[in-house]
């Protein structure tokens, strides 16, 4: 299947460079990414070699040294905090490797904090429903397992009905069994929703679900493959 | 968007859940903020409360505006009196001053008698019949006492009191009982502390009074109500000119009745004391807070980065925050204002030991709550506000990232190589301290504040320690005082000397005045004392022993300021006795002592100035202990005695109104010190808990033993604890020198004093209120789930 038409993100020879001191880190060093609507998209590659930042600059979570960020007709690279902040409340899911949960808010109130402040949201019994934890909505976090976790974070992230969906490791700190269970989640929501999704992960094996495999090294794009035929995330081993 | 009804939304639940969870320490800070509020609400609602009752009691019986006394003016003047521009009612009245032998007291006790008009009620200065009847026309020793009087007696209608009228003793009886806006606080003319036993108001019939006193046809005493927006200046200086031929001793607005004037220096005190000691409390309070936020929102970085990353703004989560603050700081608010009408309430009993009204009705006032409440949500705002723009700046993308390591580094003592063989735990603490070394100053400037209120708290009793030091043993040497009716020749003192038990005799020459300077003046009397006297002396705070100079007054140092003049500067004296000389009089010297308003001369120079011989107003006299029995029972005999203060007597009352007086405010302070003391180190060590669980419960699973790591937590604590000591004594005494001088005014210049006792127990106190939140954290470190600890990534 190829990419569909329009671009969601169009992002041009982005730089990052973090100083700490004397030393300065360049961790992305002149990349360029597409994303079109609805597509599926894997980040890969080794730990440090820029995936994280290149997705927080893509989600309005920070911003690059150089280089231009449109996300539709906004420029992200000449946005302020505030404009930042609106663009993250209407456009974005995050999906994060430590879930981030709210630990004093129960799976619905959690996803209620979103739904409660985007513009045509889904309700959070939906949103949970679509990770299929529909019957887990009054637990709090610690009285769930890291798998539900995650999916609550997922059903939070895709309860204002967002453009993009951006998952740093989403199973980075999960099992197999659980991991295929997040990740079937995931392609769910994208398949349904036609929610364009980036998903990190330094797992190969994961690759499989994407549209589009892009390979980071060191700070730049070292490859991009296309996938003739994904494949079900329940058929996924690693 | 649709939203069910009354649903709370997410992030206000996670507000509740969260202050919920840190309960005992929201509690900590909530019981602070009250205990502030509760000080603001006592003082400032009994401010409010006696503001409205002085001036309904006022205005209900006819309190005067002027008042003037005088040694016999003829009835008809009163026509003239009325007639001075601005005055709307004259009363005239005759007032004497007597002394009384009232059974069960071993010294003679003295009374004003204030005449009745012969029908109907005064036309100023009504008194409040509380119990009993006006006196009955046809018997002549019918009064009515005081109630204040009546109590410390136990006296009631029926009870008799023997007084010696101009030189005649005769049986007074007691037919009720009353009070008058006149002698709220009432107190014997020179004395310096109400004394109840010794001291009471009879009114009784004109008629009776008159012919007593031989002022039939006349009256030696005046009042006037004014018209509003007449000028009470203009009517003073009238009403002098027409009683100058008369005797007349000068006239004196309601500001300057003793009375009205003592109980304007108590309100103004009261409203002082009402903002400074909250403002303590609730700048601990805003401390604390900020700490405790600190900490707690560096726990919630995570949540904080995570809710960025889902499209909360800065603003909306600053709000969130500083709500915690609220939230505690409302309900330690709606505590304190509770709080404060309780014990406002015990407070306002406790003016019926000095003043008397008719009914003190204390009430919480509606605007002092409410600026309580504005005032510590304002505070707690402020020292959340800091601690929340820090953390709601973290950069959202942290939301992606593990914490890092907390950075360490060897102590400040470990580098300087003193401390190679510290104890492992010794280590810890002095790398956390240093780590944080704002916080643990902040923590121990927060126990250091509790250290300080009990040391004010304290202060108070070495304070009157020291007042009773310079007045009883310092410049009131002698046993007696024995005050004479008006001036007497020097044949007094021959015949004082011979009194029995008497060992030595000091005259002194006390002559009524106005002291004018510029368009400043005071009545008052000029104190006459030998230069070398060695009972009656003056004696600056300092404790140096004035001598009086030959020439030229010594004003005490309050008395300088109120009139503007310094050593070397003149004032014009307007004598009110005899012929009413006036003389300009250059002041030799300020004494800062500690009795409010005095003006002294030597004996000798006073008595050239008014040309006349060794004339004697009062003796002080020193007496054999064993004989002192023996002389109060020959000078209750004594016609020509007017008043006998001894100084045991006097001492003791002192210091038994004082106590009940004084207990109460230890109590007060004491309590709400130990309440900061324990709410600091609380908060302290509940932070170093959540902060260090992860650390203490791995210590734990290495062997660690509860004691041990218990150590490691608390041994911070008392390391902040003891640096806080020193701190908290300083702090007190800079405090309690400040608020000393707002408690001073004319009435008392009250000297600050703290003994080496008072601090050791201000010590004992905040060890203890930390020893005690200690074993708190200490049960809470017990109870701490290893596996838990450990398993949830923070
Ligand atoms: N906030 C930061 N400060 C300094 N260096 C950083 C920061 N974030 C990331 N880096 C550095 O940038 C590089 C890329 O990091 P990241 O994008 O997190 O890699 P990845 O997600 O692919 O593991 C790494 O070398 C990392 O150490
Ligand atoms: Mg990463």
């Amino acid at each position: 299947m190829s990419t569909s038409s329009a671009p969601v993100f169009v992002a041009r020879d982005l730089t990052k460079v973090y100083t700490m001191g004397d030393v300065q880190v360049h961790a992305l060093r002149g990349v360029d990414f597409d994303l079109s609507a609805g597509e599926f998209v894997v980040l890969l590659g080794p730990s440090g070699s820029g995936k994280s930042t290149l997705l927080n600059i893509l989600g309005g979570l920070d911003v690059p040294t150089s280089g231009s960020v449109i996300y539709r007709d906004h420029d992200l690279t000449a946005a302020g905090e505030a404009a930042l902040t609106e663009y993250r409340r209407d456009h974005v899911g995050f999906v994060f490797q430590f879930y981030n949960l709210i630990p004093s808010l129960t799976a619905r109130e959690n996803v209620a904090l979103v739904t409660e402040i985007a513009a045509s949201p889904m309700t959070p019994e939906e949103a949970l429903g679509l990770v299929e934890l529909g019957d887990r909505l009054d637990h709090f976090p610690a009285q769930l397992s890291g798998g539900e976790q995650q999916r609550v974070a997922i059903a939070r992230a895709i309860a204002k009905r967002p453009e993009v969906l951006l998952c740093d490791e989403p199973t980075g700190a999960l099992d197999i069994t659980t991991g295929v269970v997040v990740l079937d989640a995931l392609t769910h929501v994208n398949r349904t929703l036609g929610t364009a999704t980036v998903v990190i992960t330094h797992n190969a094996a994961i690759a499989g679900l994407a549209d589009r495999v892009i390979r980071l090294a060191d700070g730049r794009v070292v490859s991009i493959a296309h996938n003739a035929r994904k494949v079900e995330a329940r058929s996924l081993s690693w | 968007m649709v939203r069910p009804p009354f649903r709370l939304r997410a992030l206000t639940r996670k507000l509740l859940r969260d202050v919920w969870e840190m309960k005992s320490q929201a509690l900590a800070i909530a019981v602070v903020v009250a205990a502030g509020v509760t000080m603001f609400v006592t003082y400032l609602s009994n401010f409010d409360s006696l503001v409205r009752t002085l001036s309904q009691y006022y205005e209900r019986q006819q309190f005067a505006d002027v008042f003037a006394g005088a040694t016999r003016a003829p009835a008809p003047l009163a026509a003239r009196i009325g007639a001075i521009p601005g005055v709307v009612t004259v009363d005239t009245r005759v007032v004497a001053d007597v002394t009384l032998d009232v059974t069960g007291l071993d010294e003679p006790a003295n009374a004003r008698l204030i005449s009745l008009p012969a029908a109907g009620a005064p036309a100023l200065n009504r008194v409040l019949l509380r119990r009993g009847a006006w006196p009955d026309p046809s018997r002549p020793d019918d009064v009515v006492a005081s109630e204040v009087f009546c109590e410390a007696h136990g006296f009631g209608p029926g009870d008799r009191v023997a007084a010696v009228l101009n030189g005649r003793r005769r049986e007074l009886t007691i037919v009720g009982v009353g009070i008058s806006p006149e002698y709220v606080y009432s107190i014997r003319p020179g004395d310096l502390f109400p004394d109840n036993r010794r001291f009471g108001v009879f009114w009784m019939q004109r008629a009776a009074l008159a012919a007593a006193f031989d002022m039939e046809g006349g009256f030696n005493d005046v009042s006037l109500q004014l018209a509003a927006g007449a000028s009470s200046d203009d009517v003073v200086a009238r009403l002098d000119r027409l009683l100058e031929p008369y005797g007349g001793r000068g006239a004196y607005t309601r500001a300057l009745q003793v009375s009205a004037w003592t109980l304007e220096n108590e309100l103004t005190q009261l409203r002082m004391f009402g903002l400074v000691t909250p403002a303590i409390f609730l700048s601990v309070a805003a401390f604390i807070l900020h700490i405790a936020l600190t900490r707690a929102l560096a726990l919630q970085r995570g949540q904080i980065a995570a809710l960025k990353a889902l499209g909360y703004g800065n603003g909306a989560l600053a709000w969130h925050y500083v709500q915690w603050a609220l939230v505690i700081a409302a309900a330690g608010a709606l505590a304190g204002i509770a709080g404060g009408a309780w014990l406002g309430a015990r407070m306002a009993e406790l003016y019926n030991v000095f003043f008397r009204f008719p009914m003190l009705d204390y009430r919480v006032s509606t605007g002092v709550a409410l600026w309580s409440l504005a005032g510590s949500l304002s505070v707690a705002a402020a020292g959340a506000l800091a601690a929340v723009r820090r953390a709601v700046s973290v950069p959202p993308a942290d939301a992606m990232r593990p914490d890092a390591p907390a950075r360490y580094r060897l102590s400040l003592v470990e580098r300087l190589g003193v401390a190679r063989r510290l104890p492992q735990a010794a280590r810890m603490v002095l790398r956390t301290l240093e780590r944080q070394p704002v916080r643990a100053l902040l923590s121990m400037l927060g126990i250091a504040a509790a250290g300080a209120v009990l040391v004010i708290g304290l202060s108070f009793i070495d304070v009157m320690d020291v007042l009773i030091d310079e007045q009883f043993v310092q410049a009131m040497r002698q046993d007696v005082t024995v005050t004479f009716v008006g001036p007497r020749s020097a044949d007094a003192v021959q015949a004082a000397a011979r009194l029995p038990g008497v060992i030595a005799v000091e005259p002194q020459r006390i002559v009524p005045v106005r002291l004018r300077a510029g368009a400043h003046h005071r009545t008052l009397a000029i104190t006459g004392l030998m230069p070398d006297a060695s009972l009656q002396r003056v004696v600056a705070r300092s404790g140096a022993v004035v001598t009086l100079p030959p020439a030229g007054l010594v004003l005490s140092k309050v008395l300088g300021e109120v009139l503007g003049v310094a050593a070397g500067g003149t004032v014009r004296v307007e004598v009110l006795e005899g012929a009413r000389p006036v003389f300009d009089v250059p002041v030799a010297a300020l004494v800062d002592d500690s009795m409010g308003v005095q003006a002294y001369m030597a004996r000798d120079a006073l008595h050239a100035l008014l040309h006349e011989g060794r004339t004697v107003s009062s003796t002080a006299l020193m007496v054999d202990p064993a004989a002192i029995d023996r002389l109060s029972l020959t000078l209750k005999a004594l016609p020509a005695v007017a008043g006998v203060a001894v100084r045991e007597a006097t001492l003791r009352n002192f210091r038994q109104t004082m106590a009940e007086h004084m207990n109460l405010i230890i109590a007060f302070n004491v309590g709400f010190a130990a309440i900061i003391a324990f709410g600091v180190v609380y908060n302290a060590a509940r932070v170093s808990l959540s902060e260090r669980s992860r650390e203490l419960a791995s210590l734990r699973v290495l062997g660690f033993t509860r004691d041990e790591i218990g150590r490691i937590l608390l041994g911070e604590l008392a390391v902040l604890t003891v640096l806080s000591l020193p701190v908290g004594a300083v702090l007190g005494y800079g405090l309690g020198r400040f608020i000393m001088t707002i408690f001073n005014n004319e009435v008392y210049r009250l000297p600050f004093a703290i003994t080496a006792q008072s601090i050791a127990w201000s010590w004992l106190t905040v060890v203890s209120a930390a020893a005690l939140s200690s074993v708190a954290v200490r049960r809470r470190l017990d109870g701490l789930d290893l596996v838990a600890v450990l398993k949830s990534r923070e």
